[in-house]
């Protein structure tokens, strides 16, 4: 006890530091954030992998690897400090590589994510300061560059697997969607549940999304408003074209359950830097994305809808932010003072 | 929400705020102890809001406890007394922890002083507290009583008493509420003034309500100080006072939360509590108005909650103003090793010191000493529009946007998103999980904020 009876200013005292406060604070991060978010991935990542086999693992670790080093050597050259590190980029590439198909060619993914994060992301001003969805905007340029390695989706069901396309066994099908739009044909709710249908890695387990979304709410790494805006706006749309049109062979639960509406839900309109900060904001974006993408399923040329809406809906954040300023309790700020 | 809340008129709750963890056990249980005499103390003739005191008694006089030294003529102000008796020094100046210079008098303790030890803390708090027979001091004396004893606003904010007791025609109050509800983390003053000192308490609400018009009393305490609770009830026996126990949330002990959670009104931005009738005095405050209207004494001690993990022995201290910080903390045993910030009052709002060698003033209610572990050491990333800040908001405002348009000094944006409705609670920066110095960016925009 000698020494702590010691004065402040007595040689061996305790170094004592100065700063504004607040002094507490919650033990949470950025890069605790980013976690959490490849944590809520994960299901789905499994799912894709157990549906697709190990090239699925293949297209998502490329897209990762490719994003982190885009980041870092964007900063290198820029000179700036590294920022990998807050996990940022992992989480793009892995939404991006969950968001396309199997087969596609490695230069696809690497070329995706070199748009994602520098064209997307870091010319916009980086972390925080971009408009559009990383994800969804390289995946945009993937699909108008790359339209043939974009829409073909082989699968192999969970007995076969690993073979690369071209070879005799590979049978190429429709994704439900676009079985349901082309060629009339309506897949069973149950197989597009658990995820045993075709479609890109991370869009096929409806179970796997809601599990990884519910993650994310509950960690708070996600708001649930956005993606429950979305979900009910786009089964409403649904409901309507269903009982408008009684020969579609895609029901509300088609629909919900196909695609990448999920997914989309669980991590693409959730991504806090694309969609409004306030409360009420959130709920007219998932609403707008629901809206858009259930008008595109139906009335566009394309089956899927999930990537243009979020694009379409990302370009309005700052207006809607600029709508829903919260009111403060007590009112806003006097300026007669 | 206990039974108790049913008795006021709102939820005992906010939206919004957080939770931080408590960490009141360190200090809770230590009963008030008086702070031995120190050798000198320094009086700032600044320790309220409005205008500062000049100087009255001269340098090399002999002043007892409770000696104006310094007053000046302006209705926004309350005099200061010398807390010790003894010898006055030539005036000088001093840093507070809000980096505030203001002037001080210095006053050297005589040897022997005329109430020292459990005799002081009696003659402040003990004794009989009369709960009947007291409207027959006039409004004008209670508040002319509470002036000359330099009462002001014991939660920190140190607002002069007597002004916001006066009556005024044109917004009349209805209630009074009395804030025991203490909601920074660590500190504990309050809740053992309410264990040990409840009579004074009583008798000072009677006396402020009467004062001030007001109908109703509500004695406002957080649910997680029960025994403050059920202390308060005993006391208030038979007066009419209602006790309530309110949610624990921070910041429940600031009017804008407090005055919504107990009477379902929302002060006004830019407003005051009077502007919906309702008139809010800390416990503390509440006990020195007793005791400047009935024992005559004017506010020149108060207790004073040092703790923290970082002091060895965490304790309540009844001190003088204008002892150093460097007493208390040596009253409690020093400093441990890996103490590494000393915050003047609670964790959240505090400022920290960057020397000890400073006076602590009227409206200083704690001392927490933080180690090296707690403080928060991740870098700054940007903000990712998490939305954290607008959920922990108690006032609804979203911190981030005003803090980035600040620094961009973009002050229409600054504008927009209600800058100047914010009171630094610090509930924004808790949560961040980018590390962004949200309210030092707040309180920096509102001081270049150009005034239009």
């Amino acid at each position: 006890m000698a020494e702590a009876a010691k004065k402040a200013d007595e040689p061996g005292a305790p170094l004592m530091g100065v700063a504004p406060g607040p002094h507490l604070a919650a033990p949470r991060s950025t890069r605790a954030v980013m976690a959490d978010v490849l944590i809520g991935l994960a299901p789905v990542f499994v799912a894709g992998c157990w549906v697709f086999r190990w090239r699925a693992a293949m297209q998502v670790g490329i897209c990762v690897a490719s994003c982190v080093a885009f980041e870092a050597i964007w900063q290198r050259l820029r000179g700036r400090r590294q920022t990998v590190g807050d996990l940022s980029a992992a989480v793009t590439g892995a939404i991006l590589g969950l968001s396309i198909p199997w087969t596609a060619p490695w230069y696809v993914g690497v070329v995706g994510s070199g748009v994602a994060i520098v064209i997307a992301k870091m010319l916009f001003g980086g972390l925080g300061s971009n408009i559009f969805n990383p994800a969804m905007a390289g995946r945009a340029f993937l699909q108008a560059c790359f339209a043939g390695q974009m829409t073909t989706y082989v699968f192999k069901g969970a007995a076969g697997g690993g073979l690369p396309p071209g070879v005799a066994d590979a049978v190429t099908q429709a994704t439900p969607l676009a079985g349901g739009k082309f060629e009339q044909i309506a897949y069973g709710l149950k197989e597009l549940a658990i995820g045993t249908v075709n479609g890109s890695v991370g869009e096929t387990s409806a179970v796997a999304c809601v599990i990884g979304g519910l993650y994310l709410i509950v960690r708070r790494a996600a708001d649930w408003r956005a993606p429950t805006a979305m979900l009910l706006a786009a089964a409403a749309v649904a409901a309507v074209g269903q009982w408008a049109d009684a020969d579609a062979v895609l029901t509300v639960g088609h629909h919900v359950l196909s695609g990448a509406l999920l997914f989309g839900a669980a991590y693409i309109v959730t991504d806090p830097a694309t969609s409004p900060i306030s409360r009420r904001g959130r709920w007219i974006y998932g609403a707008g994305v629901g809206l858009l993408v259930m008008m595109i399923r139906l009335f566009a040329n394309v089956p899927e809808g999930v990537m243009f809406a979020v694009l379409v809906m990302n370009m309005t954040v700052p207006l809607i932010d600029r709508w829903t300023v919260p009111r403060p309790v007590g009112g806003a700020a006097n300026d007669a003072k | 929400m206990t039974a108790a809340t049913a008795d006021i008129p709102g939820r005992g709750s906010f939206a919004r705020g957080i939770h931080p963890a408590g960490r009141k056990s360190l200090a809770s249980g230590a009963a008030i102890e008086v702070l031995p005499t120190p050798k000198t103390v320094l009086i700032p003739l600044s320790q309220h809001i409005g205008a500062p005191c000049e100087p009255v008694a001269k340098p090399k006089t002999a002043v007892a406890v409770g000696d104006v030294v310094g007053d000046v003529k302006a209705f926004v102000a309350a005099p200061v007394h010398s807390s010790v008796d003894g010898l006055t020094g030539a005036p000088t100046v001093t840093t507070l922890p809000n980096a505030r210079h203001v002037a001080a008098i210095p006053i050297a303790a005589a040897d022997e002083q005329a109430l020292a030890g459990r005799a002081l803390f009696d003659d402040l708090f003990g004794g009989d507290w009369p709960t009947r027979g007291l409207g027959a001091h006039a409004p004008e004396a209670v508040g002319e009583a509470v002036r000359n004893a330099g009462v002001v606003g014991m939660g920190g904010a140190t607002f002069p008493t007597h002004v916001k007791l006066a009556r005024n025609e044109a917004r009349p109050v209805d209630t009074l509420i009395v804030n025991g509800c203490e909601c920074e983390p660590y500190l504990t003053a309050d809740h053992r003034l309410m264990l040990e000192a409840a009579g004074a308490i009583v008798t000072g609400s009677l006396l402020a309500a009467h004062a001030a018009g007001a109908e109703r009393i509500i004695v406002a305490i957080e649910d997680n100080k029960p025994d403050a609770v059920e202390a308060m009830r005993r006391a208030s026996e038979g007066t009419g006072i209602t006790v309530a126990a309110v949610n624990t949330q921070y910041p429940m002990g600031g009017e804008r939360c407090l005055v919504p959670a107990v009477m379902g009104r929302a002060i006004p931005t830019g407003g005051l509590p009077l502007d919906v009738g309702v008139v809010v005095v800390n416990v503390g405050t509440a006990s020195a108005i007793a005791a400047a209207v009935l024992r005559g004494r004017a506010l020149t001690h108060r207790v004073i909650s040092v703790t923290g993990e970082g002091v060895s022995r965490p304790k309540n201290i009844l001190a003088p103003v204008g002892a150093s910080y460097g007493d208390l903390i040596a009253f409690c045993g020093g400093l441990k090793p890996d103490a590494a910030r000393v915050v003047a009052g609670g964790p959240m709002m505090g400022f920290a010191l960057a020397e000890l060698d400073v006076p602590v003033t009227k409206g200083t209610s704690g001392v927490v000493v933080l180690t090296d572990s707690q403080l928060r050491r991740a870098d700054e990333t940007a903000c990712i529009r998490c939305g954290r800040c607008v959920d922990a908001c108690p006032l609804g405002l979203v911190a981030s946007r005003i803090a980035l348009a600040v620094r961009a000094r973009d002050w229409d944006v600054a504008k927009r998103y209600h800058l100047p409705a914010c009171v630094e609670c610090g509930c924004c920066n808790y949560v961040c999980p980018a590390q962004i110095p949200l309210v030092q960016l707040i309180r920096t925009g509102k001081a270049m904020m150009p005034r239009d």
